[in-house]
């Protein structure tokens, strides 16, 4: 089939970037939760 | 954090059914064949992108006359959600362009304001990178989202208003416009999914701007002490 390749090539690039963006929504969420962590043991030890 | 992942997992399935209709269910289109299968995906993320960003709009507005931290962590959220799906839009267009009119991308009323759409949020979500002081940036980018915002209708209408490359509209373009049955069914169904989609990606990073605002009140309380 003429253009196939162009359709896959449309509908894969459409799924990597929802999905590369869903796993760096992941990344960013448990870098931010490691800080809360760090900073929340910073604190306590401060008192 | 497993139902999200369980969530996550079911809208994926989700959506490839639905790519699986819009390749098998749906038929072949006449004149332009296969490559107007990425017309579900194409149509369907630039709606999706419009909705985005008219919750953004919203949620600006809502900070303006409220000052409500929350407005301001949906405003951005929907920003950069609606970003990711225009981005999808502006790579699957000149994909399906390029057997259809020979060239990749030309600069007409669509495909111009449609890049200029994506620029503007690229300048929204870069104008709260360089303000450090949280009213101020949430204030300055709320004013500048709505100003962001003039460009979706002109985005939609531009078809209507301006003789264009881009094709007249085939959904509520008025008479002989419109799609044979099943060539309907798979697009709603797309749409649905990446609405779907939508939801999940806008609640995640929802979540993720509200934990930043927590480490960054945990910081100035480090700093103080």
């Amino acid at each position: 089939m003429k253009n196939l390749d162009s359709v896959l090539a449309a509908y894969l690039a459409g799924w990597a970037i929802f999905f590369v963006y869903y796993i760096s929504i992941s990344q960013r969420m448990s870098t931010l939760r490691e800080e809360v962590e760090r900073l929340k043991a910073l604190l306590t030890k401060g008192k | 954090m497993l139902k999200s992942t369980v969530k996550a997992i079911g809208l994926f399935v989700l959506i490839a059914i639905t790519a699986y209709l819009a390749f098998y269910y749906a038929p072949i289109e006449k004149s332009m064949g296969v490559i107007q299968k990425i017309f579900y995906l194409h149509v369907s993320s630039a709606l999706t992108s419009f909705l985005a960003f008219g919750i953004c709009f919203y949620a600006n507005l809502r900070y303006v006359f409220t000052r409500q931290q929350k407005a301001d962590w949906l405003g951005v959220s929907a920003a950069e959600v609606g970003l990711a799906f225009i981005v999808v839009v502006l790579i699957t267009g000149p994909i399906w362009a390029k057997p259809v009119w020979g060239i990749w991308w030309t600069w007409d009323a669509r495909l111009t304001l449609t890049f200029v759409l994506g620029l503007l949020y690229i300048s929204y979500l870069l104008l709260r990178s360089m303000i450090e002081e949280p009213e101020k940036r949430a204030l300055f980018s709320a004013l500048f989202g709505i100003f962001a915002f003039l460009d979706v209708p002109l985005v939609y209408f531009s078809i209507r208003w301006w003789r264009t490359q881009h094709p007249q509209p085939v959904i509520l373009g008025g008479p002989g416009s419109g799609l044979e049955p099943r060539m309907r069914v798979s697009y709603l169904l797309m749409w649905g999914a990446l609405t779907g989609l939508l939801i999940l990606l806008l609640s995640a990073r929802y979540r993720l701007e509200a934990l930043r605002a927590s480490v960054e009140d945990l910081r100035r309380e480090a700093e103080v002490r």
